[in-house]
């Protein structure tokens, strides 16, 4: 992902004089050469200073800039919070946030790298709107959306090496709309990000176990959350399952709840979500989410008791 | 339009800031809280930029921008603002109150408002951002911050300072109100080792000074002189409360309105020292 959004910020870039990049000492390396030999003047690095960053991306944006703040997602949204508040969604400004590594991405480096409850930080901040896609192409079409939004954005981005999930999406990606990634009827599952992925897996088993087709949905946009949409999904299958690499404390899974009381809905709904813990446990990112039973087998088998 | 750079007019500047202290002391017999003694610190620092140093063509509009980070101060902009005509008396008389705009801390998007502020040390790093984007977009515009010493221990402040002169900004002047109080006390006693300041300016990469805030000839002749090849900072010494004997580096002031009695006094006193 971090590739893809070089990739395409050159081109964004390329296509318009205001976009510019501000990093705080973190950046995609060897991906971003040909934006900074391009342009020079619209890569700025401020050292690991994360205040100044979102801070000076406020003043970018008050002069009709269009600035993408990047960083570790912990670091781009935790240390500058009062700055992304105040500066960014207070005043309403067009600064894009990218956090890399959202989730558990970075497993090993611990809990000082976990953005685990970063959906719920910047869902209760006005005006902020939350883009997580869940591959290479979502992002591409995310970044897209970044560079013509009018308001604060928190790009929630995987690492490196994601692979491709949404090549043959019966729907296209379109900015505050669920999206159908996969058809299927009776039961559907619902996610975003990186996390995506494990999603999938937990379908192929339980089309193979259950017989049937499980649709998917990509909930990219998880602020403006589409609501319309998830409660359309509540009402057409019999049974939704929701799957976030995010503390269960207000990310989608807690939302759709909610969404699901409020329009009636008669569907079984299951819920997976990190706990509301630290991880001090070490591994691989898959084994951290295991830890915390998000494994398409132990999803399986709570589903099916 | 060309803009061009205003003279500075020390009596008249005066004038003003007496006027302004005696319509400020006004407001605030109508709500209970002002930061008054906030204002009346740099109350000279503001005239003096937006009247003497911001630039303007024949419409009044100015290239410049000001910010100011002390937000608490804010009824030294509104003021200054009032009598640039930017906001109307009757708008300054709502000041806090329902149907009003104008507030304890300015917001973005109000008239003669560039910036919201109030919560300390995001002015610096927002000035930077634009004055960046002035030098790419090639606009010939100058940022003046309006900082507080109190707001200096923020350090989101000095992250600010080590970025500006290391991104090449130049064109900015951040002025430091050094009225040496804050909410709890004197800001020399409670984080001494906050002076000797200009020295630790110099030493982040600026161009810097201090100079006695209240002389309206100071802050413009030292601004004015700006080399040009750093950001400016100026430790601008000042008395929190000028103006009104009581109010003069008194805590409470930081907060408080006068009451009718506090009130007439400081009417009375700042009419004599005028005439006097």
């Amino acid at each position: 992902m971090r590739d893809t959004f070089s990739r395409i910020l050159y081109q964004v870039a390329k296509a318009d004089p205001k976009i510019c990049i501000v990093v705080a000492d973190i950046s995609p390396a060897g991906s971003m050469n040909q934006y900074r030999e391009e342009f020079p003047d619209r890569f700025m690095n401020v050292g690991v200073a994360e205040q100044a960053m979102i801070g000076f991306c406020a003043g970018l944006a008050m002069r009709g800039m269009k600035p993408f703040a990047y960083t570790i997602a912990t670091f781009a949204l935790y240390r500058p919070f009062e700055q992304i508040r105040v500066d960014l969604c207070y005043q309403n400004l067009p600064v894009t946030v990218v956090g890399i590594g959202g989730g558990v991405t970075y497993s090993v480096l611990g809990g000082t790298h976990h953005a685990q409850e970063d959906i719920a930080i910047m869902s209760a901040l006005p005006n902020m709107s939350i883009l997580a896609p869940c591959d290479p192409l979502e992002a591409e079409a995310a970044t897209w959306v970044c560079a013509k939004h009018q308001g604060p954005m928190y790009l929630r981005m995987g690492k490196a090496g994601e692979p491709v999930l949404t090549a043959n999406a019966p729907d296209a990606f379109q900015f505050g709309k669920a999206r159908c990634i996969k058809a299927g009827s009776g039961t559907a599952v619902l996610s975003y990000g990186i996390i995506t992925k494990m999603t999938l897996e937990l379908v192929a088993k339980i089309e193979q176990e259950q017989g049937g087709q499980v649709a998917a949905y990509s909930i990219h946009t998880i602020k403006p959350l589409d609501q319309e949409g998830i409660v359309s999904i509540l009402q057409k299958y019999d049974r939704v399952i929701v799957v976030e690499e995010h503390s269960s404390q207000a990310g989608l899974a807690m939302q759709t709840k909610a969404l699901a009381y409020e329009s009636g809905a008669k569907c079984k709904l299951h819920t997976f979500s990190l706990q509301d813990q630290f991880i001090h446990f070490y591994g691989s990112h898959g084994d951290l989410l295991k830890q915390h039973g998000l494994h398409p087998e132990l999803m399986y088998q709570q589903i099916y008791a | 339009m060309t803009a061009i750079k205003p003279k500075l007019d020390a009596a008249a500047s005066r004038t003003r800031c007496w006027q302004m202290r005696k319509r400020i002391l006004e407001v605030s017999q109508k709500i209970s809280a002002l930061h008054i003694a906030s204002a009346y610190s740099c109350l000279e620092i503001v005239d003096t930029i937006y009247h003497s140093l911001m630039r303007r063509d024949s419409t009044g509009n100015s290239p410049d921008t000001f910010i100011l980070s002390k937000g608490h101060g804010s009824m030294a902009q509104y003021a200054v603002l009032e009598q640039l005509g930017v906001i109307k008396p009757e708008e300054l008389d709502l000041y806090c109150q329902p149907g009003g705009k104008y507030a304890t801390h300015p917001d973005y998007r109000l008239p003669g408002i560039e910036a919201s502020t109030g919560s300390l040390g995001h002015g610096l790093a927002l000035g930077i951002g634009m004055a960046l984007a002035d030098n790419i977009q090639k606009q010939d515009r100058v940022i003046y911050v309006v900082l507080s010493d109190g707001e200096m221990e923020e350090g989101s402040v000095w992250e600010a300072m080590l970025l500006a002169p290391s991104l090449g900004v130049k064109n900015i002047v951040a002025v430091a109100d050094l009225n040496d109080f804050q909410s709890l006390g004197q800001t020399s006693k409670i984080l001494p080792n906050f002076y000797p300041f200009g020295e630790k300016a110099r030493a982040f990469g600026w161009e810097a000074h201090e100079i006695d805030g209240h002389d309206p000839q100071a802050v413009h002749d030292t601004i004015a002189a700006r080399r040009g090849d750093k950001p400016m900072m100026i430790g601008a010494r000042t008395i929190k409360g000028k103006g009104v004997s009581y109010m003069e580096n008194v805590p409470i002031w930081h907060y408080r309105s006068p009451n009718p009695q506090e009130y007439q006094q400081g009417m009375d006193e700042l009419n004599s020292a005028y005439h006097s």
